[in-house]
């Protein structure tokens, strides 16, 4: 630890600290334009320039200046206040000053510093410099004459996105920011260029000329778009939702964001169920409440509990699965499953279907095997994470399952289930496996979610007990789930029950009447002819187009829900704007048809009903912390089949629209076309 | 003057062999081992009680860089990096060193490796030396034929290698740690400091950069001793340097003299004196385009070595002299620089990369006249505004030359503006508006 005093202030920091992280720690505001926490230091914007006693007397950068014990430095003199002003006047002088119609307007920290820090006029007479835009893909916005060449951008794709595509060349005041040949960028990532651009170079494409911060309501929430859980902020204006900002969370996503739940957003506002719809001799209608309950009531009226079945799709929150499980209760019914895609496996403890390591853990492991995942597509904010890990050094990575760039070089030892027998006989990478202190495995859908998915599970967690993974401190066995809502139902038992039946015996005419919560991810065409299909949901997706009834449900910015992450992590999402027309939020539409039914669910508020889940289901009480363990008991999950032989394949087709929401976006839409192979423009 | 006896480049001008053979003649590679015996420190200690300060322009005192060098050998190799980029406009000694002394600083790697305990060098060439390229390289595979350098470097027991390396062209990979950087591979870009290269220099490990001047002088240094060289010139600034005197003279040259000598000494008795005589003398850039220009006023009494180009306000820089006669438009002179920082700036730092294309916008202006008088004092303030914030030095050397002409010929700028106004009827166009 070093003693250091910022404008008289003392404080204690670690050695290796720089000498704006001291400033910081002495609650001294300290500009910069380059300097970014989690980016490598670059010390050339030149605006965190202090004065330190017993240096030369020159202003040093703060950034890149490391502190020593007893230094002294002044942040507020007549040298630090001209030098900033000299810097500040620099930056402006080739900066459009177009601040009217710049989407950073209102956000920009050129903005703000040059208010803090700046001169109040010009004295530059000259023309000013201008560039040519650049095209980054249906993403980021380049308007290359605004930017002050801080390489935050360069340094972000080249450090945290692992994708060095972009870069400064030519030289002095020609220097330019780009991608050197003119493409989109090849990162799941780069939406967070808006975010650490400090000025109106990078911005939004989607979000271009749409609003100004000022005018927007902002409410922290949680990403449902992929299993991770990240923090975000849904800024939203009247009753439209403009935009998805990534919160800070260092357990999860730290403060980076995955493009398709930040760019997914626009699909909120397309094909939107906003009535009710009743199919009459083959023709979807549109209907009133009373008149969809009425149909569903007619169809149920009569029926045995074991011929009606319900599915929980993969957006669902908790609290509508309870309902919805309570509901089917009512009726005398066990048929649930939240499995759409028959992800196998023995699911009667917690550790055997979450990522038990936890994101953060990621950092302290020293060796990883993935198991039939690709996390860049599945959480590449996961993926993120274990790229953070292997640049520190010491992190052998290796893969089992179809060879891809994952950002970090990765062995590729096999494609299938061989490989896991050959390791499971102490071969290849079970030695580095065995070696390594912390080492852990991620076992992905693309491996659970096949007819031998619980025997893979088996011998991954088997693979996992004989390399050293689980022991009473350490935990070092992981599923990468994808879908936000699979944690949360399986917490739920949202199963089937003592005799229920289970997804595969719910199709081919196995009930009368299957409920679909928001449940788009299975082919619909397996659903008996016969089956009368009840779809609540919030958009005109798969689903929808094979119900009987439709109920318009809320997406997740219009609700206050429940969601648990891969890791097992509890974290409320809340509503930021009302759902359209007569849609509902999901738990509320199902109390009022059990009323409806004359069979009243014993709730009548959000808060009730949390309250019965958080008893009957405690894990729902911890919410956002999540404890670390390790594995007392290494007992394998139990499995009745044997492994096949079946290669992995790719879970999902494109990273870019594996839902309802991201299905409906234009801008993802957009996002698949120009990251298409090549191959389909040789035509052209 | 420098007597012949005590000169250290004896084949400056390429009169003689510039083979082994003719090195050996002039007393190169006499009894190196004998020199590399007295052990890595002796030296080090040996150069640092000679007081010889950096040649290539900002004059830190070499043993005590050497010295910053691990005293031991760890895990990792160290390295002695020789600047050979020479590019400041005006100098030509390094030039005329590798060109017609290879060996001198072939030598001089050599002992000035051991002394820091590298086992290789490397000699970052500046990429239009293309003769001297090849000079060079001629001349380090003599050395290792003759096993000079090599496995067994002059039977010393101690492996040396020697590399060549050519830059592509640019100013900035003068500057010691964008050199690093271009060596590695990368862009010529400054990396700031600390840490300092003698602790992570190239590829990761301790580098001393040095210029070709400093290291080609330590044979001879460590040959005749400390106090021979000590006592040449003044305390502080001693030894001999190389001089190069270029422009409005009648007889350009390249010549090695003593630290202190008079400017007017220098031009007068070696360079032939101004063209047109004395009194037509303008002004004289003393030390490279980076330092600032100096008013025949006072080149009258100016001495040549770092303190005294100090106590008027220039620098000894590099040495490269740059006459000007009347005939010279002086603010065209300076704008001419100002475009030519512009061009080498690397881009990184604010300051620089805004501010030296701010200064060659307003100097061309101030070449006409086309701007306010006042402006004159917006541009001196533009240049305090680069110097001392930038990563590396570039941004001082663009600041100095348009601060040494404001400072001295200010009168001519406003006389140069007023005329402008008396032509145009008054009225000043800016550009932008």
């Amino acid at each position: 630890m070093a003693k250091v005093t910022v404008d008289g202030i003392t404080v204690e920091v670690p050695d290796g600290s720089n000498v704006l992280q001291a400033a910081e720690a002495a609650g001294i505001e300290i500009p910069r334009f380059c300097y970014h926490e989690r980016l490598s230091v670059a010390g050339n914007c030149r605006m965190c320039l202090v004065e330190i006693e017993k240096a030369p007397p020159k202003p040093f950068s703060s950034c890149s200046y490391p502190v020593a014990d007893g230094m002294v430095v002044h942040t507020d003199t007549p040298m630090v206040r001209a030098a900033r002003r000299g810097v500040m006047e620099f930056l402006l002088i080739n900066h459009p000053l177009d601040c009217p119609i710049c989407d950073q307007g209102g956000e920009c920290d050129l903005q703000d510093q040059a208010m803090g820090y700046g001169g109040d006029a010009s004295r530059f007479h000259e023309a000013k410099r201008a560039r040519s835009d650049i095209d980054f893909g249906p993403l980021v916005r380049g308007v290359m004459t605004r930017c002050i060449q801080c390489t935050r951008c360069v340094r972000f794709a080249a450090e945290i996105a692992g994708v060095p595509e972009m870069g400064a060349y030519g030289r002095g005041e020609d220097t330019k920011i780009g991608t050197y040949v003119q493409k989109a960028l090849t990162s799941e990532l780069s939406g967070n260029l808006i975010d650490i651009c400090p000025v109106g170079a990078l911005t939004s494409r989607p979000y271009a000329f749409v609003a100004r911060s000022w005018e927007l309501n902002k409410t922290d929430s949680v990403d449902v778009l992929d299993a991770v859980g990240a923090a975000i902020r849904v800024d939203s204006r009247g009753p439209e939702v403009l935009r998805v900002l990534p919160r800070v969370n260092e357990d999860v996503n730290e403060e980076w964001l995955a493009d398709k739940s930040r760019f997914s957003v626009d699909g909120l506002k397309r094909r939107r169920l906003d009535s009710c719809w009743v199919r009459r001799e083959g023709r979807l209608e549109k209907a009133t409440w009373p008149e969809a309950f009425e149909a569903i009531a007619a169809k149920l009226s009569g029926l045995a509990g074991e011929r009606i079945g319900a599915v929980a799709g993969n957006l669902a929150d908790a609290e509508s699965m309870y309902a919805l499980k309570a509901l089917l209760a009512s009726l005398g019914s066990a048929n649930l499953d939240c499995r759409q895609d028959w992800a196998g496996g023995d699911v009667s403890r917690r550790d055997y279907y979450t990522f038990n390591t936890s994101i953060a853990g990621i950092e302290e492991a020293d060796a990883l095997l993935i198991v039939g995942a690709n996390p860049r597509h599945e959480a590449p904010l996961i993926n993120a994470r274990i790229r953070k890990r292997w640049l520190r050094g010491g992190f052998p990575v290796a893969v089992v399952g179809a060879a891809r760039d994952l950002t970090y070089p990765a062995e590729t030892i096999g494609d299938g289930p061989e490989a896991l027998r050959a390791l499971l006989g102490g071969e290849g990478f079970a030695a580095t496996l065995k070696a390594a202190k912390k080492p852990m495995i991620i076992v992905g859908q693309s491996a659970l979610a096949r007819t031998d998915g619980a025997a893979i599970l088996a011998a991954c967690w088997n693979l996992a007990a004989e390399t050293g993974m689980l022991t009473p401190e350490w935990h070092g066995f992981n599923v990468l789930q994808t879908a936000a809502a699979r944690v949360g139902a399986l917490d739920l038992g949202f199963l089937p029950g003592p005799g229920g039946k289970g997804m595969a015996e719910m199709l081919g005419g196995g009930v009368d009447v299957m409920w679909l919560l928001g449940a788009d991810e299975f082919n619909t065409a397996m659903i008996g002819a016969s089956t009368f299909v009840v779809y609540q949901g919030s958009h005109g997706d798969r689903g929808a187009a094979r119900a009987d009834v439709i109920l318009p449900g809320a997406a997740y910015t219009e609700k206050n829900g429940t969601y648990v992450n891969t890791e097992g992590r509890v974290q409320r999402g809340q509503l930021a704007v009302y759902p359209p027309g007569e849609a509902r939020e999901d738990w509320k539409v199902l109390r009022a048809f059990s009323a409806y039914l004359e069979k009243p669910l014993p709730f009548d508020t959000l808060e009730a009903l949390r309250g019965k889940m958080e008893a009957e289901y405690p894990t729902f009480a911890r919410r956002d912390i999540l404890p670390r363990f390790g594995c007392p008991d290494a007992t394998a999950p139990a499995a009745a089949v044997e492994m096949g032989v079946r290669p992995f394949g790719e879970w999902f087709a494109t990273y870019y629209q594996t839902d309802p929401i991201s299905r409906a976006s234009p801008t993802m839409a957009e996002c698949v076309t120009a990251h298409a192979p090549v191959a389909a423009q040789a035509a052209e | 003057m420098l007597s012949d006896r005590d000169r250290i480049f004896t084949n400056l001008h390429g009169h003689g062999d510039v083979g082994l053979a003719g090195a050996r003649a002039r007393g190169d590679w006499a009894d190196t081992a004998a020199i590399l015996a007295r052990g890595h420190d002796a030296l080090v200690e040996e150069v640092k009680a000679s007081g010889l300060r950096g040649r290539g322009g900002a004059g830190f005192p070499t043993g005590l860089k050497w010295s910053f060098m691990p005293k031991q050998e760890g895990p990792k190799p160290h390295y002695l990096l020789v600047n050979a980029d020479e590019s400041e406009p005006g100098t030509c000694k390094d030039r005329d060193i590798i060109r017609h002394d290879p060996h001198k600083l072939i030598e001089g790697c050599l002992l000035a490796s051991f002394a820091m305990r590298a086992h290789a060098a490397y000699v970052y060439m500046r990429g239009e030396f293309y003769n001297e390229a090849q000079v060079f390289q001629r001349a380090i595979d003599e050395a290792y034929a003759a096993g000079l350098i090599g496995e067994n470097a002059c039977g010393s027991g101690w492996k040396f290698d020697l590399y060549l390396h050519r830059g592509a062209g640019a100013y900035i990979c003068g500057e010691e740690t964008a050199q690093i950087e271009s060596l590695e591979g990368k862009k010529g870009m400054p990396r700031l400091k600390p840490p300092f290269p003698a602790a992570c220099g190239l590829w990761g490990c301790p580098t001393t950069v040095n210029n070709v001047e400093s290291i080609a002088v330590t044979p001879t240094i460590l040959r005749r001793g400390a106090a021979w060289f000590s006592a040449l010139g003044r305390p502080k600034n001693s030894g001999t340097k190389v001089f190069c005197i270029s422009g409005h003279v009648n007889n350009p040259c390249t010549v090695e003299e003593e630290m202190g000598i008079p400017l007017k000494d220098l031009i007068e008795k070696h360079a032939g004196g101004v063209r047109g005589g004395w009194d037509n003398l303008l002004a004289v850039i003393p030390g490279g385009a980076s330092t600032p220009v100096l008013p025949r006023s006072i080149c009258e009494t100016a001495l040549m070595d770092f303190d005294g180009m100090r106590e008027v306000k220039s620098a000894l820089g590099s040495g490269a002299v740059i006459v000007m006669d009347r005939s010279t438009d002086l603010i065209e002179a300076i704008a001419r620089i100002s475009r030519f920082f512009k061009h080498e700036s690397c881009g990184q730092c604010t300051p620089c990369r805004e501010g030296t294309g701010w200064m060659m916008r307003v100097m061309d202006r101030l070449v006409a006249g086309r701007a306010e008088p006042e402006e004159i004092d917006t541009l001196e303030q533009v240049t305090r505004q680069i110097e001392g914030r930038t990563i590396c030095a570039l941004g001082d050397a663009a600041a100095w030359p348009v601060q040494g002409l404001i400072r001295h010929f200010r009168p001519e700028i406003e006389a140069r503006i007023a005329a402008y106004k008396a032509r145009s009827g008054g009225a000043t166009q800016m550009a932008a508006e």
